[in-house]
């Protein structure tokens, strides 16, 4: 396993397209994303951010191209692979009916740790988290914020090496969300590769170093914030994607 | 192997925390037996404990009619009232008395049986030699037909037998008749009674014996029938929860979760299987529970386990997990919880009733016989008639096992293919 790869993820002449879906498609794109950094991928709604994400995890396979996480590719090498990195889905992605506590030992099982590692892990995350006190009661009862903080600790039970974070504030107050963001500077001081998408791009503003924009499967504009901003004459990210990509609506 | 026992963990929680699931599966079968069951019991009484109404308007005034009347009475299989012959319509009186039968006797019934005796007796007197000069061979007339009317809701099967039984007491009447009219014609004096009752009433009996493997002799029933059969279709009544689990499983987020997760989806599968076959053992072991120590007090028949009780165990185990491999399949190829519960209550009734469970698979005919060899309840109900009905042993069941091993791996390879397919393996 090639860990000494200066990039968290390589991206070479990457083409994918959907067969039912013609709208979001990506051809001969490339994308390097260096290890430790805190990277940020925005875009309008369906310009291909999720499916990027995607990509990268290995849910989706390329049709041409390659993809590397960390030196190693990610199609074809699944086991060893997926224990590289962790992912947060948009979608609250575990099992309402379970506790916090019964969702990660299922998860951290799944992400090849042991009994005792996964005890360790939960106490900890859900202090961290601020989930405690609810340790052992259903998830379904939990507001959107908590569960928000479940979905994120799920991700990084195992400790990877890179995160992906599919907009993992959305729809959260704005204490969770500071929580949140916090915790996710906390994991990239002690050398986790944070990548991650969203739509508040004030928020992504104060996390991120280097963003990527792209727009219909294309990459309009990668860069450090400050010097993309200068670059384009724009005050803030929000100004810099407003310019890039249009004030039309978007589906 | 830690990965499993989490999973099968999970499985478990996530189960016990579907109460209408769990409701489902067990409380909706033991209801669906108890009402089967019981509605059964009763077809099997009507026919042997119970008596069925029946009316009847005798027109004639003759011996012969009040000799019909007699027999049917002691058939035993009739509770007989008899109307007024002034009423017009039979059928209108019907209702009123609670009569699923009513037989209407013609006026001239005893007048026509007596001339048809006359005219056989006569013609076998001169067949014998003994008839005078002036007796010559006639014509035997045909009495007028007696009319049976009958309530529509009565079964064909059980029509049939109330029109055998009284075609029986008719000949009975009639060859009476005959036998008492040849008889004086021999000897000029009446028959004697006690030899009218040796010719006519010392039959020979008939003995039933239900056939065996283990050579008791013990007589099916309502519970025997009813319980094993409802049994497997509980069993496949798990589609309910386990189809709609794995379409929740997939289209929720927690899939693509799992997906980039170290470890494969064939062991979430696993775990599905021995958590489901589980909760299908339980289900059978629970109804077999209910038919043997709860029917004797709610004024049922009560299961006579099979003797064999590890050919009963491997058939349940097989059972179950072609039950728990058809209910994975179809949640693997639905898009939708509805699509999944629609399809899957559905396609479970047609699989039930082409494996015999509703109409036994003996009495159907061309492609419905073979539509039943391709339906694992009727491969799952062999089995188990053969265990329960006839005291069957694991090496009779072998050929009702193995194509339900082999439905069952094709389910599997099915599965597998749409896994495939959905890019979900």
């Amino acid at each position: 396993m090639a860990l000494t790869d200066p990039f968290a993820v390589n991206i070479t002449g990457m083409g994918f397209r959907y067969p039912d879906n013609e709208d979001v498609s990506f051809s001969q794109l490339d994308l390097k994303i260096a290890r430790g950094e805190r990277f940020g991928l925005f875009g309008p709604n369906g310009a291909g951010k999720t499916t990027l994400m995607n990509l990268m995890t290995g849910v989706l396979q390329v049709d041409e191209g390659k993809i590397t996480l960390l030196g190693n590719e990610v199609c074809g090498q699944k086991n060893a692979v997926n224990k590289l990195f962790g992912f947060v889905p948009q979608d609250f992605s575990f099992y309402q009916e379970l506790s916090p506590v019964e969702n990660l030992e299922f998860f951290g099982a799944w992400s090849g740790l042991s009994k005792k590692q996964i005890k360790h892990r939960t106490d900890e995350l859900l202090q961290i988290l601020g989930l405690d006190d609810v340790r052992d009661k259903q998830v379904q009862k939990f507001s959107g914020g908590m569960k928000r903080r479940v979905n994120l600790a799920i991700g990084v039970i195992h400790k990877p090496a890179v995160l992906f974070l599919d907009e993992p504030t959305v729809g959260v107050d704005v204490q969770t969300r500071h929580a949140i963001i916090e915790y996710l500077r906390v994991l990239n001081d002690s050398g986790t590769t944070l990548i991650y998408t969203s739509h508040q791009l004030n928020e992504a503003e104060g996390l991120c170093e280097q963003v990527a924009m792209i727009d219909s499967g294309k990459i309009i504009a990668q860069g450090n914030i400050d010097n993309l901003l200068a670059q384009h004459k724009q005050e803030s990210l929000e100004a810099l994607f407003i310019n890039l990509t249009g004030k039309e609506l978007r589906d | 192997m830690y990965k499993l026992w989490a999973t099968i963990q999970k499985d478990i929680r996530v189960l016990w925390r579907d109460k209408v699931g769990i409701a489902l599966m067990f409380v909706m079968p033991i209801i669906l037996v108890i009402v089967v069951t019981s509605i059964q019991n009763s077809t099997f009484q009507l026919v042997s404990k119970n008596k069925l109404s029946i009316l009847i308007q005798n027109l004639d005034t003759g011996k012969s009619s009040t000799q019909m009347v007699k027999t049917i009475n002691n058939i035993g299989m009739f509770k007989v009232s008899v109307m007024d012959k002034s009423e017009k319509n039979i059928a209108d009186a019907m209702p009123r008395t609670d009569a699923m039968l009513g037989i209407v006797i013609p006026a001239n019934f005893s007048a026509k049986v007596a001339a048809k005796s006359k005219s056989v007796s006569d013609n076998a007197m001169a067949s014998f030699g003994l008839a005078g000069d002036s007796i010559t061979k006639k014509t035997v007339g045909d009495v007028d037909p007696l009319t049976l009317y009958y309530n529509p809701v009565l079964q064909e099967s059980l029509r049939l037998s109330v029109k055998g039984a009284l075609q029986s007491a008719l000949q009975m009447v009639e060859s009476r008749e005959t036998l008492r009219t040849l008889y004086f014609s021999i000897n000029e004096k009446p028959l004697p009674e006690k030899l009218e009752n040796d010719m006519l009433n010392n039959r020979t009996p008939i003995n039933e014996v239900p056939v065996s493997k283990d050579g008791t002799k013990s007589t099916p029933n309502a519970t025997q029938h009813n319980v094993p059969a409802w049994t497997i279709f509980a069993m496949f009544f798990v589609i309910m929860s386990l189809g709609g689990s794995v379409v929740k499983e997939k289209v929720s987020g927690s899939y693509i979760r799992l997906k980039t997760l170290p470890t494969s989806y064939h062991i979430a599968l696993i775990s599905k299987q021995v958590v489901y076959l589980g909760v299908t053992i339980l289900q059978a072991a629970v109804i077999f529970s209910i038919g043997i120590w709860l029917f004797p007090y709610i004024g049922l028949p009560a299961l006579n386990p099979p003797s064999d009780l590890v050919a009963l165990i491997l058939t349940t185990i097989i059972c179950g997990w072609c039950a728990v491999s058809y209910a994975i399949c179809v949640g693997v190829y639905s898009d939708t919880q509805e699509q999944s519960n629609g399809f899957g209550a559905v396609s479970i009734v047609i699989l039930a009733c082409v494996g015999g469970l509703m109409v036994p698979s003996f009495a159907m005919q061309g492609a419905f016989k073979t539509a039943a060899d391709i339906s694992p309840m009727h491969w799952c109900l062999e089995a188990y008639y053969t265990l329960f009905l006839e005291g069957g042993k694991l090496k009779d069941i072998l050929n009702n096992l193995i194509p339900l091993l082999i439905i069952t791996l094709i389910i599997q390879f099915v599965t597998y293919l749409g896994l495939k397919r959905k890019n979900l393996i």
